[in-house]
């Protein structure tokens, strides 16, 4: 069944990240293709037709697209070790609600964070660590998401934390000030093998950023 | 465990709301159905329901509320999991459905309200063939999908039906309201006898807006919505 999983990725992907957090999750042997977005294969055009974006997991020759549909199909048919979706089907849907914000929101809104300035900039940085503050409000005093165990909702949301670096000094303000919670359930993920080997440097995503913003002309 | 009262926060024009109780339906669940007044603002009930988005629909279990209408057919598929299933059993099927029914409600239901909302020709032009480009993948996709039977989920109504079905209603009223036709027998003749016969399921046809209700309802809110989308 570990046959011919291979994923389309780019590197500084929070999306691909969450995949290749659950393929460690479950430790499924797979071939990492590293796409040049400004030059996408025809491997990624063919197999992602409608979006054409990464990641893409291939598996037996088949695409699954979009990052949260490749951790449930990754859970579902690796369904013998390190679940990451509860048993319980309203913890179930409430995981689910909670992975689906983090899609709605934090992406956007970390983006606008360092494509803006002055009082768009602010606008964003408010609404952003109110989203992080309803995430603290979920976690509560748990040790991850998923409860005791790190689960589909810390999946979703701990790539991210590689980007924090960015948007901080991007953004010029601290968001383990702001949500000290949240940052301590990040580092607890770090320690996590599956989390620390999927997730990038934030020094160099932080470079990566900058030349983003000179690639776009942005200050 | 399958226990406690069901009740569906909504309202009759929603496609989301639809969603959730046709699902319901197939499943012989019974439920209570609280008709949000949104004209008259949100209830105490949908606020404490859904603090996040304080939008419909809620599925309330017993006392636990689930929002966002794909979540919300996932738990009850999960929830009472005797025949018929919504899901497909296999994972790489799920995830396909699951691909199809993000796409609609992410790039393709938003061409549809654009067309409803726009002022201007070019606008609503660019929003029609967003729709067209969308209904062409969708007929591609019912023929991998069905593997030549009559839903999405093959014998069965399923979950990319119920997630498509939804929309018929506004689109048919687009299709009126801007003389075009869009699911027509030259372009989409599959999705055409699809629509039929999702209409005239027995889950979904008491659920189904009314066509003249529906049609008179948008053109008393595509204005609105236009006139709220100018003062911003």
């Amino acid at each position: 069944m570990e046959r011919g999983v291979v994923l389309l990725d780019f590197w500084p992907s929070m999306f691909g990240m969450r995949t290749r957090i659950a393929l460690a999750e479950k430790e499924i042997k797979y071939e990492y293709r590293e796409e040049d977005l400004r030059n996408k294969s025809d491997l990624l055009l063919q197999m992602n037709p409608v979006h054409k974006k990464i990641p893409v997991l291939i598996h037996n020759g088949k695409p699954v697209c979009e990052s949260l549909n490749q951790v449930q199909y990754i859970d579902e048919v690796w369904n013998d070790r390190a679940p990451l979706l509860p048993a319980n089907t309203y913890k179930r849907a409430n995981a689910r609600f909670w992975a689906d914000f983090v899609d709605k929101k934090i992406y956007d809104l970390g983006s606008k964070i360092w494509r803006t300035k002055g009082e768009e900039q602010e606008a964003a940085k408010k609404e952003f660590i109110d989203c992080l503050k309803l995430l603290e409000g979920e976690l509560g005093d748990n040790h991850y998401f998923g409860g005791k165990d790190f689960g589909y909702v810390d999946v979703a949301l701990v790539p991210f934390y590689c980007w924090f670096y960015a948007y901080e000094q991007c953004g010029n303000f601290s968001i383990e000030a702001e949500c000290p919670k949240l940052i301590a359930w990040a580092k607890r993920c770090m320690q996590k093998e599956s989390v620390a080997k999927s997730l990038a440097d934030q020094e160099k995503i932080y470079e990566f950023v900058l030349h983003l913003k000179k690639v776009f002309g942005i200050e | 465990m399958a226990t406690g009262e069901v009740k569906v926060l909504g309202s009759w024009s929603s496609p989301y709301v639809m969603r959730a109780r046709i699902a319901l339906h197939i499943k012989s669940v019974n439920y209570k159905f609280i008709e949000e007044k949104l004209s008259e603002g949100k209830s105490e009930l949908l606020l404490k329901s859904n603090p996040v988005y304080k939008k419909i629909p809620v599925l309330i279990h017993g006392d636990k509320p689930v929002n966002e209408s794909l979540i919300i057919i996932q738990y009850i598929d999960d929830t009472w999991p005797s025949a018929p299933s919504i899901l497909p059993s296999d994972p790489y099927e799920r995830a396909v459905a699951r691909f199809w029914a993000a796409y609609l409600d992410e790039k393709w239901f938003p061409s549809v309200t654009s067309v409803g909302i726009a002022d201007e020709e070019e606008a609503k032009k660019a929003g029609i063939s967003q729709m067209e480009e969308g209904l062409a993948l969708m007929e591609e996709a019912f023929g991998k999908c069905s593997k030549g039977k009559g839903f999405f989920g093959g014998d069965e109504i399923g979950f990319l039906d119920i997630a498509f079905g939804s929309f018929l209603g506004w689109l048919r009223v687009t299709e009126k309201i801007n003389g075009i036709g869009l699911i027509d027998e030259a372009k989409t003749p599959a999705l055409v006898s699809w629509a039929e016969r999702f209409c005239s399921h027995a889950a979904v046809k008491d659920v189904m807006p009314d066509f003249d209700k529906l049609t008179e309802f948008g053109k008393m809110l595509f204005p609105k919505i236009r006139a709220l989308a100018g003062t911003r």
